[in-house]
């Protein structure tokens, strides 16, 4: 196997100083190989969006070691390796969606020539071709987002960061969201980590869910999801899917117990 | 962004003038001339009320012309002294443009370094808003002395001090006021600040820049007038108020008021085409397709 794209070991994180000092995450020891779907899952004050900030460079580390794609997180970061999707999607209000996804490849200095047809293959990939004019207040929400993983993506990242990213997206709206993920997942071959709380999504699109206790936050178990790698409408009816959803939930309960034990 | 435009207007001429804005069209309907009638009638309406009970008024209680003149007098000497308080309205239209452009462009030049470098925005801002508190058109005369009583310039260094302000703290606080996870985007993309500056803080700061440069454009004609009244040459709108006040010719003094007034409103109303123009995706100008 080729080296890992994510390899953290003992990473801690404290926020503030003194009185107000928080910990976020303790002894945090994980590694992702090339191509995983990893999920991050966990109730709130868990930390998840902390260590996909720290994997990011958004935020650095207070104890612990962290390696990204066999590199420093902050010149993986400089070297543009990953690309990140927020809860919101975060479009420039005043550029068309085709700008919106041509921004990263602006700021890498990409050939003029080059930019459009780029942001056009990628607004194909999220099959959103032909709304490239269209501005980003003229989109749903879904869209919008899908707008947001063509931008993250536009630059052939070797790492996709997302932070719940349909969080505040409808079910039905998710769910379709979640089979694009899946489909762009399978045509890029990017690595992914995900944040969410949602147990379905994340035994739904992983091929490894990351259960996380809070207070402070750390990994309370790991659980491989071995679905066929081809999900779809039917794997959602999979007896197996249900098995590693109550998996992921028990884990989640030990975890939070284990927590207030302690 | 709603919540974000709320802020920005914090004084209450800003108030005033952004109630012309809740006619902006934001249902994007057509402005077919009908729509316009019907939307700009009430006030059209209001308008000329106020005009037949001030008349009526001051004919019914034999008002002298010194206390309130008549609308029929004040009309007949805007058309009879047309072309002197034009020329004086144009000279001194000279001179707030001049200052506004002056004060807007200094404005922003320290708005651009105070977004740029945290020392000098800790060290200036707090000074600027000490200064913003003193009343600056009390340098008129100091500045008459420096600059020369007839070199425009006097009147137009006046106008931007006042201009200054406000567009310098606005500016300043849209180019700050940005959404943390657009900075965190950026960071993501390792974007260098002149990138985040040119791509998310100056897109930001041009709905601050231009509700500033609103309330920026009311106040240099105001100041500029003020700044004629120390003093200058005579060919001007705000000494020839004075004048025309002092030889009790109060009808030739409301005359060059209302030339004033109308050029305070076209040079809002131009504010108001450069916005729309230099931001047609902003909220309150989209139209629903």
């Amino acid at each position: 196997m080729s080296a890992p794209v994510v390899e953290a070991r003992g990473l801690g994180k404290v926020f503030g100083t003194g009185e107000a000092e928080t910990e976020a995450l303790r002894g945090i020891d994980l590694e992702i190989a090339e191509g995983d779907f990893v999920s991050l899952i966990g109730p709130s004050g868990c930390g998840k969006s902390t260590l996909l900030r720290l994997i990011g460079d958004l935020v650095s580390p207070t104890t612990g070691t962290l390696v990204v794609n066999g590199k420093e997180p902050r010149q993986s970061r400089l070297d543009r390796d990953y690309g990140i999707v927020f809860q919101s999607a975060t479009l420039l209000d005043w550029r068309s969606v085709q700008k919106n996804v041509e921004l990263p490849l602006e700021i890498m200095d990409f050939p003029d020539a080059e930019r459009p047809t780029r942001a056009r293959e990628m607004l194909d990939l999220v099959q959103l071709t032909g709304f490239g004019d269209h501005h980003p207040w003229q989109l749903s929400g879904g869209m919008q987002q899908r707008v947001a993983i063509a931008r993250a993506l536009a630059f052939r990242p070797a790492l996709l960061l997302m932070d719940e990213p349909f969080g505040a997206l409808d079910e039905m709206t998710r769910e379709a969201m979640q089979q694009e993920v899946l489909r762009v997942w399978g045509e890029t071959g990017t690595s992914v980590v995900f944040v969410t709380h949602s147990i379905p999504e994340a035994v739904f699109l992983s091929t490894r869910v990351v259960v996380m206790s809070p207070r402070p936050g750390r990994i309370s178990d790991e659980i491989v999801v071995d679905l066929p790698p081809k999900r779809d409408l039917d794997t959602r009816e999979d007896p197996r899917y249900f098995e590693l959803v109550i998996e992921v939930r028990e884990a989640l309960r030990r975890g939070e117990s284990g927590s207030s034990g302690s | 962004m709603t919540e974000r435009d709320d802020q920005i207007q914090e004084t209450s001429i800003t108030d005033v003038f952004a109630s012309f804005e809740g006619d902006v069209p934001a249902s994007g309907r057509r402005s077919t001339p009908a729509r316009l009638v019907r939307r700009y009638l009430p006030a059209v309406f209001a308008f000329l009320a106020v005009l037949l009970v001030w008349e009526g008024l001051t004919r019914l209680f034999g008002v002298e012309s010194f206390v309130l003149s008549k609308p029929s007098e004040i009309l007949n000497s805007f058309s009879e002294t047309s072309g002197l308080i034009w020329g004086a309205g144009m000279r001194t239209l000279f001179e707030a443009a001049g200052g506004f452009v002056i004060g807007t462009s200094l404005a922003v030049a320290t708005s651009l370094a105070a977004a740029h470098w945290v020392g000098f925005r800790q060290g200036v801002l707090p000074l600027a808003i000490v200064l913003n508190a003193t009343p600056i058109a009390a340098l008129a005369p100091i500045f008459n002395n420096w600059f020369g009583l007839t070199n425009p310039f006097s009147k137009m260094a006046v106008v931007a001090v006042v201009v200054y302000f406000p567009v310098m703290i606005n500016t300043t606080r849209g180019l700050l006021e940005v959404d943390p996870a657009e900075l965190e985007l950026m960071r993501s993309l390792a974007a260098s600040p002149s990138e985040v500056t040119r791509r998310i803080r100056i897109p930001r700061a041009l709905p601050y820049f231009f509700s500033s440069l609103k309330v920026a454009s009311v106040l240099s004609l105001i100041a500029a007038i003020i700044a004629e009244y120390f003093g200058g040459p005579q060919d001007v709108l705000g000494q020839y108020i004075v004048n025309r006040a002092q030889l009790f010719q109060f009808p030739d003094a409301w005359a060059a008021i209302l030339v004033a007034s109308i050029l305070g409103v076209v040079f809002y109303l131009l504010i108001l085409a450069a916005e729309r123009w230099l931001m047609p995706w902003h909220v309150s100008f989209r139209t629903s397709e």
